[in-house]
């Protein structure tokens, strides 16, 4: 008997911040849900609420027509609800078949806990070794061991939160398979996703939310991307022109036989890394997590020095990390302090007296009002801590920063990771726009479609070694590359 | 973000709570052990209030050590890196400067009082190298390799008063008196020596460094996000930290040379009452702001000076004091520890609100 399992009418108010406001959703067995919506929407709240993980104020949980309380996400599971994180929630020291154990309550013997695992990977028909340490999985069996976890008690109701973000498109594309078959025995599968590709090829039916609200519910066939968007944002999301550049500039970037050894011992390393970007063009790179990709745009930047190889760079270059908290940013300091810290040698808030530098403050927060206001950063002023703004705005700061000095190179690493749909799509118009004033552009995304929208050409690092890609990259032949050697799967 | 800063005090009023907080145990304290807190605390501001004297000659002379110490403690903490071990690079520039004091009978003045100082700030230097070395090649915390030099340098001065710098005589175990030359000038009428206005000038000094130079922009940003120093500043964090440590040594030992050469003139045990470790304590009040370390190096001093009056008027052993200083410690700790909590527990669900 399939399963209806009903959030109705959620309301969850943080202080004068409220993240859901009267939310719905209905699942019901046999299908395939995405949820949709911007950063801060409130899909994982409300995915949260689902699990047992946070109180609602207002609503009812109903599962096939009696309303349950879940106040824990002991009480979820015991209602058959299972739950994948966004970040993997495992004991990398532990073996896989203890971490199964651990999460399902199973008592510690060991024997038991091995046959019990094996009829699991067998009825799901995921396999997986149980005595593998979780730590040193690859991504996608780490994932595998999550949906382990969330299904080895009776689950009826599977909800996952952003499951593809980590994984290539065949990976994607494994994962979308199991989902439909475990549907198809009658179970409801609620995915949150940003890509719009999912919802319309692997979705049945789609709810979005809008700050809190649900705009939209319905079927996914007969959904395209623009309509999507349209429920997610409320309006009509205009892609600058693609004005694709010819590529004929100058090299301001050349790697050639880069290697460097990852400096966190995780990942494969650069092993063999050679690329060129020409003055005027948007390189993106295409790689799995892990695949040396970090590496080598931290080399090309001159920010991590090569242990082997060559890395040459004409003029000034300006490098926006990943981690825009640890890496990009110092969150306790000001916003103008902040611009200081990413200040090129030249700034205009320099001063120089003998052997002495000194820094003119009035200057420099000059400069970074001057951001605030090109870049539309929404922040109480220059002086405040930059750790009172959102991430979005955060990283407009990042951008605006980079792009002050006008730099004749840009590298930029996941530059629009956790960023809503508009904000994302402004710092895509920013940076094709420094490409088109003549600046070399090398731009990393996780999301595969991401890099083949940027791009003007698509490098491709897989296992530590970069292949270039000819002509016009179609996604498959892409997702196939950036696979490389390694075998997909178990 | 809002239900937090409720949490969150002003720094002033910390300040001043931590002082309060100190001052209310002690009293507390004293009661509960039968004693009047009321004739011990008068005793302790006439002790070191009480007259011009007191001021200048007990306080302020306290101060001294103090002041300069802490400093130099901001100056490595601004840069994340914990300098315990001030009490060790105090005694190396005392025994530097009480050697190179014993050498100078035939100098003038100035070169004389320069070279104490100079030879005291290179002890500091030379007695914090090796922290600094396992620090930025081994990553060993300085916080422990610097408070283990600490007792080291108590062992030295043991082994220099009973041997090298013993007095001709032999009798005692502390040196000879250094020459006349090498000692400090006096303000006129009392017995503060000038060794006053290096400390203010210094702490003039590190301010503006803090404030306007790169160097001091660079220190506070690796203390206060090492990874964007190096990723997004492209700043040789090592090299940062390895001079703000090798400064901060050079002025723990320069307080120990102007201990030497403008107090007692000679080398003993126990020259210091622990001004290394007090210094932490002035350094935190100020919340490492070197205008504020001169006020509450003053305060400490106070404390110090008041101390001795209080055991000798009103019979309270002076170690009573060392409640409020613990006190102002765990005060002012504890209100930075709320700010992290307040500054880290965004949640994302909160910064809806800020969203665009």
């Amino acid at each position: 008997m399939p399963v209806r399992f009903a959030l109705d009418d959620i309301t969850k108010r943080y202080g004068s911040v409220t993240a859901l406001d009267g939310a719905h959703l209905l699942l019901e067995g046999g299908e395939v849900h995405a949820v949709l919506g911007e950063n801060g929407a409130g899909k994982t709240t409300l995915m949260r609420v689902a699990f047992g993980l946070t109180a609602p104020d207002l609503g009812t949980v109903a599962l096939d027509g009696v309303p349950v309380a879940i106040p824990n996400p002991r009480a979820a599971r015991a209602l058959g609800i299972g739950m994948v994180h966004q970040h993997f929630t495992s004991v990398p020291q532990l073996p896989v078949a203890e971490n199964v154990a651990l999460s399902a309550g199973w008592p510690a013997r060991p024997g038991d806990m091995r046959r019990r695992l094996a009829l699991l990977c067998q009825t799901l028909d995921l396999p997986l070794d149980p005595d593998a340490l979780a730590g040193t999985l690859p991504v996608a069996l780490k994932q595998r061991l999550e949906i382990l976890k969330a299904l080895a008690t009776d689950t009826k109701v599977l909800l996952l939160d952003e499951p593809t973000a980590v994984l290539t498109p065949r990976e994607a594309a494994g994962l979308f398979t199991f989902l439909r078959s475990f549907a198809s025995e009658g179970g409801a599968v609620a995915l949150i996703t940003h890509k719009l590709n999912e919802v319309l090829d692997g979705a049945d039916r789609v709810t979005v939310l809008r700050a809190g609200r649900v705009t939209h519910t319905g079927p996914a066939e007969g959904e395209t991307r623009s309509t999507l968007t349209r429920h997610m944002i409320g309006r009509d999301i205009t892609s600058p022109e693609q004005s694709r550049s010819v590529s004929g500039g100058d090299v301001l970037v050349r790697v050639a036989d880069g290697v460097l050894a990852s400096p966190s011992f995780q990942g494969s390393g650069l092993r063999s890394g050679s690329l060129e970007v020409r003055a005027g063009e948007v390189v993106g790179i295409a790689a799995v997590e892990g695949n040396g990709q970090r590496e080598l745009l931290r080399a090309s930047a001159g920010v991590w020095t090569l242990d082997g190889g060559v890395v040459e760079l004409a003029g000034s270059c300006a490098f926006i990390p990943e981690d825009r908290t640890s890496e990009g940013l110092i969150p306790a300091m000001s916003l103008t302090e902040n611009v200081v810290l990413g200040g090129a040698p030249g700034a205009s808030w320099l001063r120089h007296a003998g052997p002495l530098t000194t820094i003119d403050w009035q200057a420099a927060a000059e400069a970074s009002a001057k951001i605030i206001e090109e870049y539309g950063v929404v922040a109480p002023g220059p002086e405040s801590p930059v750790a009172t703004l959102s991430g979005g705005n955060q990283q407009k700061l990042v951008l605006g920063r980079a792009l002050l000095s006008e730099p004749r190179v840009i590298v930029a690493e996941n530059p629009t990771r956790g960023l809503d749909v508009a904000a994302a799509t402004e710092i895509h118009d920013r940076l094709r726009r420094a490409a088109h004033n003549g600046a070399a552009v090398l731009f990393y995304s996780s999301d595969l479609d991401e890099v083949l929208e940027m791009a003007d050409r698509v490098v491709v690092v897989a296992n530590g070694r970069t292949v270039p890609v000819d002509g016009a990259p179609g996604r498959t032949r892409v997702g196939e590359l950036m696979l490389g050697s390694r075998s997909p799967g178990s | 973000m809002r239900r937090v800063r409720g949490l969150v005090l002003s720094p002033s009023a910390v300040t001043v709570m931590a002082i309060a907080a100190g001052a209310v145990l002690l009293a507390v304290g004293l009661e509960l052990t039968g004693y009047h807190s009321g004739q011990a605390f008068r005793a302790m501001w006439h002790g070191a209030f009480g007259s011009w004297y007191a001021f200048t000659s007990a306080t302020l002379l306290r101060a001294i050590p103090l002041i300069v110490i802490a400093l130099g403690f901001a100056l490595a903490l601004k840069g994340g890196a914990l300098n315990i071990g001030a009490e060790g690079q105090f005694y190396a520039g005392a025994i530097a400067a009480t050697w190179i004091g014993l050498q100078v009978h035939s100098w003038g003045t100035v070169p004389a009082i320069l070279a104490v100082w100079l030879a005291s700030c290179l002890a500091g230097v030379v007695w914090m190298a090796l922290p600094v070395l396992l620090r930025t090649r081994y990553g060993v915390l300085e916080a422990i390799s610097t408070l283990l030099m600490n007792f080291i340098a108590l062992s030295l001065v043991s082994y220099m008063v009973q041997g090298p710098l013993q007095e001709a005589s032999g009798i005692y175990p502390q040196s000879d008196q250094i020459a006349e030359v090498a000692r400090i000038p006096l303000i006129a009428g009392t017995r503060l020596h000038w060794g006053i206005a290096v400390a203010f000038g210094l702490a003039a000094l590190i301010w503006w460094i803090f404030k306007s130079s790169q160097w001091g922009f660079h220190l506070r940003a690796v203390g206060q996000g090492a990874e964007a120093a190096l990723v997004t500043g492209r700043i040789d964090r090592n090299r940062v930290l390895a001079a703000a440590l090798l400064w901060s040594g050079a002025l723990a030992g320069l307080a120990g040379g102007f201990e030497v050469s403008g107090v007692s003139h000679a080398l003993y045990q126990n020259l210091s009452p622990g001004y290394g470790f007090a210094a932490i304590a002035v350094a935190l009040l100020a919340r490492l702001d070197p205008r504020g370390i001169v006020l509450s190096g003053i305060l400490f001093g106070a404390l110090e000076a008041g101390a001795g009056a209080m055991q000798r008027d009103a019979g309270v052993p002076s170690v009573a004091v060392y409640v409020v200083e613990a006190v102002v410690i765990l005060v002012i700790l504890l209100a930075g520890a709320a700010k992290a909590a307040g500054l880290g527990s965004r949640s994302p669900a909160l910064s809806v609100g800020v969203e665009p």
